[in-house]
């Protein structure tokens, strides 16, 4: 009988537990859908990957850029990268290392092909814009969960599906965000949309994803990303070809050696 | 003649490294070509101060580049020809091989074989701690410009750093503008006399070793070479017409560097030092400064550089480089617009003299194909005793136009 009780006392005691949890803020909310979005990308070992980036301003006017991706995943910390450009022609073989780290800033390299200089670089510009486009230096960094704080807002319907929509707020002093609004479908944890607002907390830029592909039965990219400067009214539409995951990259490949041959 | 010898054992190599290249590249797919073509406007805005010297030049040059690949990058070739052709200055019509090696990368290492061009440094105004590949003067007045050097290097990454050993069978002369040319002392450097302190001459073998790593916030390297210095002294001599020309006299040296840099937020504080032996009186020289980045200036796109750099030679007014006690000062705009518009000004002042030089260059893209890049210099208040005082007369105007494929 009285391990009966006890098993009773258990049981409530559990569920009181249970409430608890579910009684959680809209920041534990938020927290806790950002680490699933998370848990449910690791393990993807490494991956290959080509970009084609549309840069069109106000006018119409467009210009193209291509550029190939190595992305090695760091267990404990953020992923290594290495991207290189084959288009516009006068930038071809010019390339980026990235260390990203979930805690401080990434540590970062370029690579001048013309005078085969490698050349560390402040990584502490998060706001500047990357190779011209509509897509900051922080738009396109390895996102960590530790480099933002959370808040669940609603549950809304997204392109058609059931999706949550949770606010970040960088952490890093330097970001030129206050703010972003994420909507991530609730099935898969993909992201769909994001708003970003600027340091006057007015809305400055849309992204959307378009044509999620599942690889490996498991990790989801999108083929399409566009971003909308809602300010300036320019956009940069990035086509995301030819993943390839698991293909054997190891730390060697990611150093300033690999970065000098990397083209 | 030696020019000559140069290519003929460059012809004979790469005869050698495409019959090797050429079973496998008819397994994969063929290999890749890119490269520039450009055309090049210069004018002088002054009459030249010697009788020789042209009021404006028109060159045209050519750099393409072939490159192949086998094994996911594990092996590759890479062919790297270039020609310039100049209208005023005969010197400075030149072909070089700038690359011809073929890599080979290994679990824990590399290694790579050919004429290769490889950098050393940290800062922008000089770089002291360069010393791998010969300087092609005559194609850039601003040192800018290297001709390709032939080395076997073995490159080792590991979790201390990346150690560098080249060894460099053959030494590259250091290319002078001719009698038409500016920018030039005033009398004409006669290449073809030039004299060596080795009895092997130019095939003298010069090894250099190179440590470099990140820790943090800094980036570190220590360099050693011990050689053939790159920087000839210039010698008093005449040519065989008996005109007073200078000789370039090549010395057997010894150079240790080292480079540093640390990131502290939007600030780069840089230092190159060396000390060299060899070349007269042991000496030492170094340039350390910073550049610091405001961000999306105005609430634009655009980001702005300012630059700072002082670069000291311990051998005051008998250093053989323009920087024995000069003092940087430059702005670097940044558009990060679609055409990648960018502006670099810049102000070199003689802490010792009243010596001054002002440049600017700006270049921007059209379309995907076209850049146009516009330089202009001048020289303000040399003083008369300066080595220097020649180019007094030689401001000029540059215009670029290339094409990239």
């Amino acid at each position: 009988m009285r391990c009966i009780a006890f098993f009773v006392l258990f049981i409530f005691a559990s569920s009181i537990n249970l409430t608890v949890l579910h009684a959680e803020t809209p920041e534990e909310k938020g927290l806790s859908i950002a680490m699933e979005a998370e848990r449910r990308n690791d393990g993807f070992g490494d991956f290959t990957a080509e970009m084609v980036m549309v840069l069109k301003n106000r006018h119409g006017l467009e210009s193209t850029r291509e550029i190939r991706i190595k992305t090695l995943e760091v267990p404990g910390d953020g992923d290594k990268s290495i991207s290189v450009f084959d288009n516009p022609r006068d930038v071809k073989g010019t390339a980026f290392l990235t260390f990203s780290h979930k805690v401080g800033d990434d540590d970062q390299w370029l690579y001048l092909p013309a005078l085969k200089r490698v050349k560390r670089i402040s990584s502490s510009n998060k706001s500047g814009s990357f190779m011209g486009s509509e897509f900051a230096y922080e738009d396109i960094a390895s996102q960590e969960v530790e480099k933002y704080t959370y808040k669940y807002i609603r549950d809304e319907v997204c392109d058609g599906r059931d999706c949550f929509v949770i606010e970040q707020y960088p952490i890093h002093p330097k970001s030129g965000y206050t703010r972003q609004v994420v909507w991530l479908d609730k099935a898969e944890y993909r992201p769909f949309r994001i708003d970003y607002y600027d340091r006057k907390d007015s809305l400055l830029k849309t992204l959307t994803f378009k044509g999620y592909k599942q690889y490996l039965g498991r990790y989801w990219r999108a083929s399409e990303m566009y971003m909308l400067n809602h300010q300036t009214g320019k956009s940069t539409r990035l086509l995301w070809k030819d993943y390839k995951f698991r293909t054997g990259l190891k730390e060697r490949d990611f150093n300033k050696n690999a970065l000098k041959r990397a083209r | 003649m030696k020019r000559n010898l140069f290519l003929k054992g460059v012809a004979v190599a790469t005869l050698f490294l495409i019959s090797l290249s050429t079973p496998v590249i008819r397994q994969v797919q063929a290999g890749e070509w890119s490269g520039y073509i450009a055309a090049e406007a210069r004018i002088f805005l002054h009459a030249p101060g010697l009788p020789e010297q042209e009021n404006h030049s028109t060159s045209v040059s050519f750099k393409p580049e072939y490159y192949h690949e086998w094994v996911n990058g594990a092996r590759s070739f890479t062919f790297t020809p270039y020609l310039r052709l100049d209208s005023a200055d005969r010197e400075r019509s030149h072909f070089d091989i700038r690359e011809l090696f073929y890599l080979m990368v290994y679990e824990n290492y590399e290694v790579g074989i050919g004429v290769r061009k490889v950098f050393w440094g940290v800062t922008e105004s000089q770089h002291l701690v360069d010393i791998v590949n010969q300087t092609d003067l005559v194609d850039a007045f601003d040192e800018e410009e290297k001709l390709g050097q032939p080395m076997i290097n073995v490159s080792v990454p590991g979790e201390w750093g990346i150690l560098d050993l080249f060894i460099l069978p053959y030494f590259r002369e250091r290319t002078f503008q001719g009698k038409e040319g500016r920018l030039r002392l005033p009398l004409v450097v006669d290449t073809d006399q030039a004299v060596y302190e080795s009895s092997a001459g130019e095939y003298h073998t010069d090894l250099a070793l190179r440590w470099s790593h990140y820790i943090g916030d800094w980036e570190l390297a220590v360099s050693h070479f011990r050689g053939t210095g790159r920087e000839p002294t210039l010698l008093a001599g005449t040519n065989p017409e008996g005109e007073p020309v200078l000789v370039p006299f090549y010395e057997q040296i010894n150079q240790t560097g080292v480079e540093a840099q640390k990131i502290w937020g939007e600030w780069l504080w840089k230092l190159e030092a060396i000390v060299r032996s060899g070349q007269g009186d042991t000496y030492g020289a170094w340039t350390g400064g910073f550049e610091y980045t405001f961000i999306g200036i105005g609430g634009t796109m655009m980001d702005l550089g300012v630059l700072g750099e002082w670069s000291h030679d311990t051998r005051g007014d008998e250093a053989t480089t323009p920087f024995e006690n000069d003092l940087m000062f430059g702005l670097r705009l940044t558009a990060n617009d679609i055409a990648s518009t960018e502006a670099l000004a810049g102000i070199v002042q003689d802490m010792d003299t009243t010596a001054r030089s002002i440049y600017i260059e700006s270049s921007r893209r059209f379309g995907d194909h076209l850049k146009v890049i516009v330089e202009a210099r001048t020289f303000l208040d040399l003083p008369r005793d300066d080595r220097f005082y020649a180019i007094s007369n030689d401001d000029f105007i540059q215009l670029d136009l290339a094409y990239y494929f």
